[in-house]
């Protein structure tokens, strides 16, 4: 952190700004006000701690031995199935939504924009309890769904993907419908005009045009289906191999077995860093400009 | 600038409804006829068109005239609150019967003023866009993209993304691929504002030789008065909304009829009434001319037939009045002296050389004598 971040227009040259006041986090023209800074830092290392500590008090000895288990990475293994599925479940719904919200008019379109953003705020638990009166056993349609087609969700693997597509598609919708917003609409328009069909300009325009912005709101999703807990355990259960994913299994892990807890903790922390690592410049870096 | 004009359609009267001949019903010519009106809060167009096959015409207007927007509802992209449009005798929009062609089914292509080629997309797949669409099966629509740039000399682009073709380069590319679905309406938005002073003396040549290949209609809408008259057979001034003034880009230059376009082709232009050799402008300025006219008139006259004196100019020849110089700015190789009319309050530019001003003495603010010979002004009916 440089103590002499120069204001732009203020004129003055950096150098000369240190010499000026002398003080580390001096206030003044070119400093940054202890009433930021102090809050900044406190925020970057209580974001930073956890998982320092996680790194600091992890059994790096028997590691190797714990993560050969099997039963880790059978739940990595679905972790990484489920979130990546759950994933394009809410592209293939999301992706078309997001268009009808940024793109279209209709009477209400406002509160459908509310209510279909409101996982994003409801309690992953509650989202569960709503999935299975809706599409449990006995829901509203998982009854029907059950004696006309003969298919449960609740307590299985695609129950996991309903969990957690119904967690994570808001955040690809809000980024989506963000990307398309700002995307220049006067390209279609110029699709329009050389006789493309709104979808075709859709297909063949917009989204290639928006690719980054929508790859970013894909990781978003992602990242959100790849922790989510509340909903999954409440909706799947936790069945080792079935409907038991990485969080879950950390979780029942700390309760009998500590360091195989942090273990697992740390194995989706490598996933994590590595896919943040991996995107971060192809698509998260360029959304912004999308 | 006469151009083939509307082809001949044969007496056999054969019609394929799309390239249009005389539509056998109505009995209208081929081409465009339209009249636009859109209305918007405090804003109205309303404009009536008429174009033939062949024919350009030219929308010059002031920012915020309406052109633009004109140029829109023609592509179907703005909705017209009234008025109609066809084109070959075929309806594409009529709002009093609710009708109207959505954008992408109307035969017509548009150059946008930034082009728009779509970025992820080289210029080839740009070109053949328009065809896909239309349903043309891949291989071939990519010939005929092939073949639109070979013709613009772009051959050697077809691969290239949007981002590195040059300015005059994306605009050929824009031009072949508004042309690659045949329109019956090519509309051109500004096509060379977005250009730099040097591309613009080629691609506008350019231009003009592919609008005068172009058979059917084609429409631009320029601010640019050199833009309008070097590429268009006709003219039409749009001001606030309406036409103000329509015809061959030499009447336009001669003739002006407001001071926008008076500015435009660089002339001074008094309005006053006519009686005889003499058109009173105002109480304390009347300026005799060649012409002999009676009732209202415009007068116009270049700023290099303005002549400027300290002491009253004893000629009787000359039309000669006060004014008070507001501005001097270089202009080419000139002088050009702002001026306002002491008596009528009416601006004038005179055009002198840098050496009168230095012999004069003029600076602004100061007070001399304006003379213009009547041989100089162009009087004409208002």
């Amino acid at each position: 952190m440089s103590s002499t971040v120069t204001r732009p227009g203020t004129g003055r040259r950096p150098g000369r700004g240190r010499g000026f006041g002398g003080r580390r986090f001096g206030r003044g023209g070119g400093g940054v006000p202890a009433a930021l800074l102090l809050p900044a830092l406190a925020g970057m290392a209580f974001l930073l701690l956890p998982l320092v500590a996680l790194l600091i008090r992890a059994p790096w000895r028997s590691l190797p031995q714990q993560l050969s288990s099997p039963g880790v990475w059978q739940a990595l293994r679905l972790s990484l199935v489920t979130a990546t599925s759950a994933t394009a479940v809410a592209l293939v719904l999301g992706v078309p939504l997001a268009w009808l919200l940024a793109r279209t008019s209709f009477p209400g379109r406002r509160l459908v924009r509310a209510l279909v953003t409101l996982p994003l705020v409801l309690p992953p638990v509650v989202g569960g309890v709503a999935l299975l009166l809706a599409l449990g056993r006995n829901g509203v349609v998982g009854r029907w769904l059950d004696s006309a087609f003969g298919i449960t969700l609740p307590f299985t693997t695609a129950g996991v993907v309903v969990a957690e597509a119904f967690v994570a598609m808001p955040f690809l919708v809000i980024s989506v419908e963000g990307t398309l917003r700002a995307a220049d609409t006067r390209y279609e328009e110029a699709a329009a005009t050389l006789g493309a069909s709104r979808f075709t300009a859709f297909r063949r325009v917009t989204l290639p045009m928006t690719a980054p912005g929508v790859a970013a709101g894909a990781v978003l999703a992602w990242a959100r289906a790849l922790g989510e807990f509340g909903a999954t355990i409440t909706f799947a259960g936790s069945f080792p191999g079935r409907t038991q994913t990485m969080p879950l299994a950390v979780y029942l892990a700390l309760q009998d077995d500590p360091a195989a807890a942090v273990s697992l903790s740390l194995v989706l922390l490598a996933v994590s860093v590595a896919v943040l690592a991996g995107l971060r410049d192809r698509w998260t870096a360029g959304a912004g400009a999308a | 600038m006469t151009r083939a004009g509307r082809r001949d359609q044969g007496a056999d009267g054969v019609t394929d409804g799309v390239t249009g001949a005389v539509d056998q019903v109505t009995g209208t010519p081929p081409g465009l006829d339209a009249r636009l009106v859109v209305e918007r809060e405090a804003f109205r167009l309303d404009i009536g068109l008429r174009v033939a096959p062949g024919e350009v015409l030219a929308l010059l207007g002031p920012n915020g005239a309406g052109k633009t927007t004109a140029l829109r509802a023609l592509a179907g992209l703005t909705p017209l609150t009234g008025g109609g449009l066809r084109l070959d005798g075929v309806p594409l929009e009529e709002p009093g019967r609710r009708w109207r062609v959505a954008p992408e089914h109307r035969p017509v292509g548009v150059i946008f003023q930034d082009y728009l080629l779509f970025p992820h997309l080289s210029a080839l797949d740009n070109v053949a866009f328009g065809p896909r669409c239309q349903g043309v099966p891949k291989a071939r629509a990519r010939d005929r993209a092939a073949e639109l740039l070979a013709r613009m000399g772009l051959s050697d682009h077809a691969g290239a993304k949007p981002r590195r073709l040059s300015g005059g380069q994306a605009q050929r590319v824009a031009l072949a691929r508004a042309l690659a679905t045949e329109p019956r309406l090519l509309l051109l938005d500004e096509p060379l504002a977005a250009l730099d002073a040097r591309a613009r003396l080629d691609v506008r040549a350019e231009l003009r030789r592919h609008l005068a290949a172009f058979e059917a209609v084609a429409v631009l809408v320029t601010h640019d008065p050199l833009d309008a008259m070097v590429l268009a057979d006709r003219l039409m001034v749009v001001e606030d909304g309406s036409v103000v003034q329509e015809g061959t880009p030499a009447e336009i230059a001669r003739r002006p009829r407001t001071d926008y376009i008076a500015r435009l082709v660089g002339l001074n232009l008094y309005q006053g009434k006519a009686h005889g050799h003499l058109v009173t402008i105002a109480p304390g300025l009347t300026l005799t001319t060649t012409e002999k006219l009676t009732g209202p008139a415009f007068v116009a006259f270049p700023p290099s037939a303005v002549t400027l004196h300290r002491d009253r100019p004893d000629s009787s020849a000359r039309n000669a009045w006060q004014a008070r110089i507001t501005g001097m700015e270089t202009h080419g190789d000139q002088i050009r002296v702002a001026l306002t009319g002491e008596a009528d309050g009416l601006p004038l530019a005179a055009d002198l050389t840098t050496v009168a001003v230095a012999e004069l003495g003029l600076d602004t603010g100061a007070l001399v004598w304006a003379g213009v010979k009547a041989a100089q002004t162009h009087a004409y009916p208002a």
